[in-house]
């Protein structure tokens, strides 16, 4: 007994001292160990999103460190699109747990995550795996990464609330990402990163319903579900930057552009900038997105199945949404207490406006063709919504 | 079609050489402005990883943000 713990002992010694051994190699380092807790609430085109969201990261022995976050999402959604489809409001609950894995050997960092979102109509696993190196006296780091998810799409049945047992699609999704991080000067920090997404199986909403015109009174339109293409390749490069000022700010751009499969392609604007004063930080930013449509979108089409894949979801139309940002950051505990080396409180506040070229606002044409308001399909004005978006979170470094 | 070839080697030779060669040309201790947090590229992970979240499940564009990414749910 003694014998077997004492080679235990010395098994933890060898393992220990093999742990210890690359400490004095290393060059990379670790993110601190921090926590995170955040309050977030989207409101905006009769939706309104909110819960918390939770993130924990500690280090162990400097070249190993675990996250794990839980995110809730708790929806009341009367969507146009869900008043245009003639259902009620509905509730529901988003809970999505991740945990991820890193490890430090030398200049190169491992990472493994995995994270779970579950819904009653909807599940999505995906795992994920990535690597990282500093190069050239740490100038630049390189990264490759590469997901795998898999979705389970399930539907409620809207007279009778139930989970329809006969509706269950899967999704298959793989993501590649490679990117770059540069510093250029003593004072500017630059990233390029491109990722391809491939996505195969049921990819539309099982609610969702595209418009075509009513071949009973053209003045109206009928209703018919959705149908995709079952693949889907998307390509996006992105380019970042932050300058650092003489008088201790920063000012960031960005730049993405998006191309895919089925036709659309997006260009991203980002821009902001990062004041620090006393114990507060402040940071303002602007951001301007513009997509044109999918090949196979249309508000409103001549008659049911004109085409092999039909959609109106305005995700998938031509808009443009603008963001303005502000955001304030005080550090209350500069000094630490106990155990905790610094903490934050932090708000944020995004306004964003949504401006559809080709989405039409259908509830004109549901009222009684008597109603002054009223407008025949496809002559409706274009939809347009405004969003606010709040996070408010405490961060600890420990 | 030797003189390509020697020519690739040539270029590929001076290549592999500069990539030895790379001097630093922002030295460890010039970097005090870049280690700054406001410098960061993400400085809040739980903030940033919402937002992306909330632009993705509205708009077609998906990708190239520096995050793990997919299996939002957000059909």
């Amino acid at each position: 007994m003694e014998t077997s713990a004492r080679a235990s002992k010395r098994w933890l010694g060898v393992a220990f001292a093999l742990l210890l051994l690359p400490v004095a190699s290393f060059a990379g380092v670790l993110a601190d160990d921090r926590a995170d807790m955040l309050y977030h609430r989207y409101d905006g085109g009769g939706v309104t999103i909110h819960g918390p969201s939770v993130l924990v990261r500690k280090k162990l022995a400097e070249k190993y460190a675990i996250s794990a976050n839980y995110y809730m999402d708790m929806v009341t959604s009367a969507s146009i699109d869900v008043e245009v489809s003639g259902a009620s409001e509905y509730k529901e609950e988003r809970d999505q747990y991740s945990l991820g894995l890193e490890y430090l050997r030398g200049k190169t960092t491992y990472n493994l995550g995995y994270t779970n979102s579950k819904e009653d109509d909807y599940q999505a696993e995906t795992t994920s795996f990535g690597i990282s190196q500093d190069l050239f006296g740490d100038l630049t780091t390189i990264s490759m990464g590469f997901s795998r998810g898999k979705d389970v799409v399930r539907r409620r049945d809207t007279v009778t609330d139930q989970i329809d047992p006969t509706f269950k699609e899967p999704i298959d999704r793989w993501s590649y990402r490679v990117g770059v991080s540069q510093i250029l000067t003593k004072s500017i920090i630059s990233s390029l990163q491109l990722e391809v997404i491939t996505d195969e199986g049921f990819l539309n909403n099982p609610y969702r319903s595209y418009r075509f015109i009513n071949p009973t009174d053209t003045r109206l339109f009928a209703l018919a579900r959705e149908v995709y293409p079952r693949t889907r390749t998307s390509n996006a490069v992105a380019f970042n930057a932050r300058y650092y000022l003489p008088y201790r700010a920063a000012v960031h751009g960005g730049y993405r552009f998006f191309t895919d499969t089925w036709g659309i392609d997006a260009n991203t604007f980002e821009a902001g900038y990062t004041h620090p004063w006393g114990p507060w930080t402040f940071e303002v930013g602007y951001r301007y997105y513009s997509q044109g449509n999918a090949d196979f979108y249309a508000d409103l089409f001549d008659r049911p199945n004109q085409q092999n894949f039909l959609a109106r979801d305005k995700e998938l139309s031509t808009f443009v949404s603008q963001a303005l940002s502000v955001g304030a950051t005080y550090d209350f505990l500069p000094s630490g207490w106990r155990f905790i080396k610094k903490g934050t409180l932090n708000i944020r506040y995004d306004r964003i406006e949504f401006e559809y070229d080709d989405f039409r606002d259908a509830r004109f044409a549901l009222l009684p063709v008597s109603d002054p308001n009223f407008r025949a399909a496809g002559t409706e004005p274009l939809y347009t919504f405004g969003a606010n978006v709040i996070q408010a979170f405490v961060s600890v470094w420990f | 079609m030797r003189k390509t070839k020697l020519f690739s080697l040539a270029l590929a030779a001076l290549v592999l050489t500069g990539c030895g060669n790379i001097e630093p040309w922002v030295k460890p201790y010039e970097r005090q402005a870049l280690a700054d947090p406001i410098m960061s590229f993400d400085p809040n992970p739980v903030s940033t990883a919402y937002l992306d979240h909330v632009f993705e499940a509205r708009e077609g564009a998906r990708g190239a943000l520096g995050s793990a990414g997919g299996g939002c749910g957000c059909n």
